[in-house]
């Protein structure tokens, strides 16, 4: 069966309000850009409340479905058929050929739902629906109609230039359109929790900046190429993502020589945040995200997140907070980017860890062990600042 | 200042080779199957090939097939052989220090109901003779030992081994991964009693995605490939003509001058395992002065993660390996070094350095220094 459209139901922006207007249109921007790569020409349009995707050209349906299923803000995609006005027994015809391909197993029970805007059409709503449902039932022996809760629910949309036709609902991935809810700086590491996290702010449509801290030779190029990986593979959801790319080694080997080296995770964590609170105020971030989930490991208990809060005048995000490493792991599958994650090569946050790290820290305690580093640090992450590498990955 | 000195992973290709790659490939681009004149020039090329390869050889020039590199040419001589001669016995024998083309193809006719029987090494990596005698059996088809060892350099006395080979059980054929020798040292499978020997283009200064195998007329043997029945059927698929053209000058340049070329190796390898010595915390891991391969010094750093220590190399221009360059994509204790019994706390901390003829003393010169400035550096921020 050939599908000329897809209507895009959304789920969210409907109750906007007055609003829902930037919504709408922050939607059909980012159909749009999901669909620049897709083979074809499309058409995406806002028409009397809904967004269709008009095909104008062939196209592969499932490339076209992954890329549709990746927009934040859909919450149903419907494959159309659409149909010229050839007579009603034209129109009996194409509606049993669509049935008959669509579903191959015909033991099913159905409604048949019809609109008309186009008001002169020879038959009301009413006719159109008891029509086509007796041709269904006389056409297909296991059918049957049950108009309260229908497993096909069938609709015949009577419209000025066609007629659609669509029973498919293919759920997208919910949310909010990219560009509806302010920017916010990832934190991203190699691992498997922050990607995670960044989709699940993006999601919200949120656009996301990303900064990641690499410690040559300490970590390998590698390391750093992965990153960019992942980037790319959360901005096939979020849009192009900016990287920062923060050298942190001698920040990182100046705290390894002046402070309790138990304490050395939180305080370098601390000046992780410091430095990517910078970088987001200067893009213009009005948040930050990290992947952190309470408990995972000792620089994510209560009294280390709170520690490590404490150097932020931004919101922290934490979308995975109460989420169970199991949990996290599905999603990363899930966004494809579990594979990617799992690729051995050390983060410059395992390069340094000491053997009984503390779990409870006094921020007193660190702040306090801070105060060795007055005569350099200062300095430090302003060099770290300045020669900040920027990778655009998309 | 640059320093290559990883040219066991691979090599710089020689000028010569990439104009005639480039000659094969714009001018002279046949099929040596075609029937028409672009066919024979092609085919002639390859002809040409095995003329040169068989000359460095001293063997017949039917006896050469070109494959895709080490990895199939290992295969090939593996797998092709076992299959081939099954019938005669099920059992074959290998070290434990063998590269991973040739393990894997091991392990694989494991599954398939055969025995395999891996030899220890000593200290230095070389095989245990007297095990080796010890496991030979009526049974016994085939005997795969490398040459010259990838990580560390340690080299088995191939003639030795072939007579006890001979001794035990002439029926048995005799496998050699030259992967890492070829070019080094002159070989003569002939006199030798080598039956089997693979080569990789790209560790001799040719391109990558080529190598042959030398296959004595009188093994029996069967393809692992199954097409066109190129290469008398041995090895379908159409003939990598400019691969084979560029493998053909690199064989040919490994042989020329050979000698001054060798000389230059072992100097550069004394004077560098003698600065290394006198550095401190490191250690040589391998054959002795004047034993070893003469392109390959394996050390280990007290106190220092190799990764480490290869990527501060790298900030400064010298490039080198962490243990065997081939498997470390995947980090895992390497096999070489755990069997040649290298202490656990420097499997983490081993670095191959290896040379090649066009490697000059100022290079390492170059990198003595820098090690000198950054192993104090990286000890002082050792791991916890």
């Amino acid at each position: 069966m050939k599908f000329q459209s897809f209507l895009i139901k959304y789920a969210e922006i409907g109750i906007k309000g007055k609003n829902r207007y930037l919504f709408e249109d922050a939607l059909i921007r980012q159909i749009k850009f999901a669909l620049k790569d897709v083979e074809g020409s499309f058409n995406v349009t806002k028409a009397t409340g809904r967004i269709y995707v008009n095909a104008e050209s062939d196209y592969d349906y499932e490339e076209v479905m992954e890329a549709l299923k990746r927009v934040f803000g859909i919450a149903w995609i419907c494959p159309v058929v659409q149909l010229a006005d050839e007579g009603f027994e034209v129109l009996k015809e194409k509606v049993l050929e669509y049935i008959d391909n669509v579903y191959e197993n015909k033991n099913f029970t159905f409604k048949v739902e019809s609109r008309r805007s186009r008001k002169n059409y020879p038959m009301v709503s009413q006719e159109i629906n008891m029509e086509l449902g007796a041709a269904i039932l006389d056409a297909f022996e296991g059918t049957k109609v049950d108009v309260h809760h229908p497993e096909v629910l069938l609709r015949i949309e009577v419209r000025e230039q066609f007629i659609n036709v669509y029973s498919k609902e293919i759920q997208g991935p919910g949310g909010m359109p990219i560009g509806t809810n302010g920017k916010a700086m990832l934190l991203l590491s190699g691992g498997i929790d922050s990607p995670v996290a960044g989709y699940m702010i993006a999601k919200r449509g949120v656009t996301i900046e990303a900064t990641y801290f690499h410690a040559p030779p300490y970590t390998s190029e590698r390391a750093k190429q992965k990153v960019v990986d992942l980037a790319k593979l959360v901005a096939k959801y979020s849009g192009p993502i900016k990287l920062n790319i923060v050298n942190f080694t001698d920040i990182q080997l100046y705290i390894y020589e002046k402070c309790p080296h138990d304490e050395l995770t939180i305080i370098m964590r601390r000046y992780m945040m410091k430095i990517a609170e910078h970088l987001a105020k200067e893009s213009g971030a009005i948040g930050l995200i990290t992947g952190e989930s309470i408990g995972q490991v000792a620089s994510q208990t209560l009294q280390s997140l709170a520690a490590t809060n404490e150097v932020c005048t931004l919101p922290v995000y934490r979308p995975l907070i109460g989420f169970d490493k199991q949990e996290i792991v599905e999603i990363a599958e899930k966004i494809n980017t579990y594979e990617t994650s799992i690729q051995p090569y050390e983060d410059c946050c395992t390069i340094f860890v000491a053997k009984h790290p503390v779990t409870k820290p006094n921020i007193n305690v660190i702040k306090a062990s801070e105060q060795r580093l007055n005569e350099r640090i200062e300095e430090l992450m302003k060099i770290a600042i300045e020669t900040v590498e920027v990778i655009e990955c998309k | 200042m640059e320093a290559y000195l990883d040219n066991s992973s691979t090599t710089k290709v020689y000028k010569e080779a990439v104009e005639k790659m480039q000659e094969a490939m714009e001018v002279e681009y046949g099929n040596p199957s075609s029937l028409h004149k672009k066919g024979v020039i092609a085919e002639e090329y390859v002809k040409e090939a095995k003329k040169v390869i068989a000359n460095t050889l001293k063997v017949q020039e039917k006896e050469i097939y070109f494959t895709s590199g080490g990895t199939e040419s290992n295969n090939l001589a593996i797998i092709g052989t076992a299959l081939a001669n099954k019938r005669a016995g099920m059992h074959i024998i290998t070290s434990s220090i063998e590269h991973p083309s040739v393990t894997n193809p091991m392990e694989y006719l494991k599954e398939q109901g055969f025995t395999i029987t891996y030899l220890p090494v000593d200290k230095k990596g070389c095989i245990l003779l007297d095990k080796l005698e010890e496991a030979m059996t009526e049974d016994t088809i085939l005997v795969s030992i490398m040459q010259v060892n990838n990580e560390i350099g340690s080299v088995q006395p191939l003639e030795e081994i072939s007579a006890i080979i001979k001794k035990k059980n002439p029926k048995a054929f005799f496998h050699v991964d030259g992967i890492q020798g070829y070019g080094k040292y002159v070989i003569r499978p002939k006199k030798m009693g080598i039956d089997l020997y693979s080569v990789s283009g790209h560790k001799i200064h040719g391109p990558k995605g080529v190598g042959f195998l030398y296959v004595n007329e009188k093994v029996k043997i069967k393809p692992i490939l199954f097409g066109g029945g190129q290469q008398k059927g041995l090895r379908s698929g159409t003939e990598n003509i400019p691969g084979i053209s560029g493998l053909c000058v690199a064989s040919k340049k490994a042989y020329e001058q050979f000698e001054s070329k060798i000389k230059h190796l072992y100097e550069l390898r004394e004077y560098f395992t003698e600065q290394l010595l006198q550095l401190e915390g490191v250690f040589i891991n391998g054959m002795e002065e004047g034993k070893g391969a003469p392109h390959i010094v394996s050390a280990s750093f007290d106190g220092v993660r190799s990764e480490v220590l290869l990527h501060s190399l790298e900030e400064r221009e010298i490039y080198v390996s962490a243990g065997s360059a081939c498997s470390s994509n995947k980090p895992s204790i390497s096999q070489t070094l755990t069997a040649i019994g290298v202490k656990k706390e420097h499997l983490d901390g081993t670095i191959r350095f290896s040379f090649s003829h066009l490697t000059t003393k100022e290079e390492l010169e170059y990198t003595i220094e820098v090690l000198k400035q950054l192993l104090p550096m990286l000890r002082k921020y050792r791991r916890m």
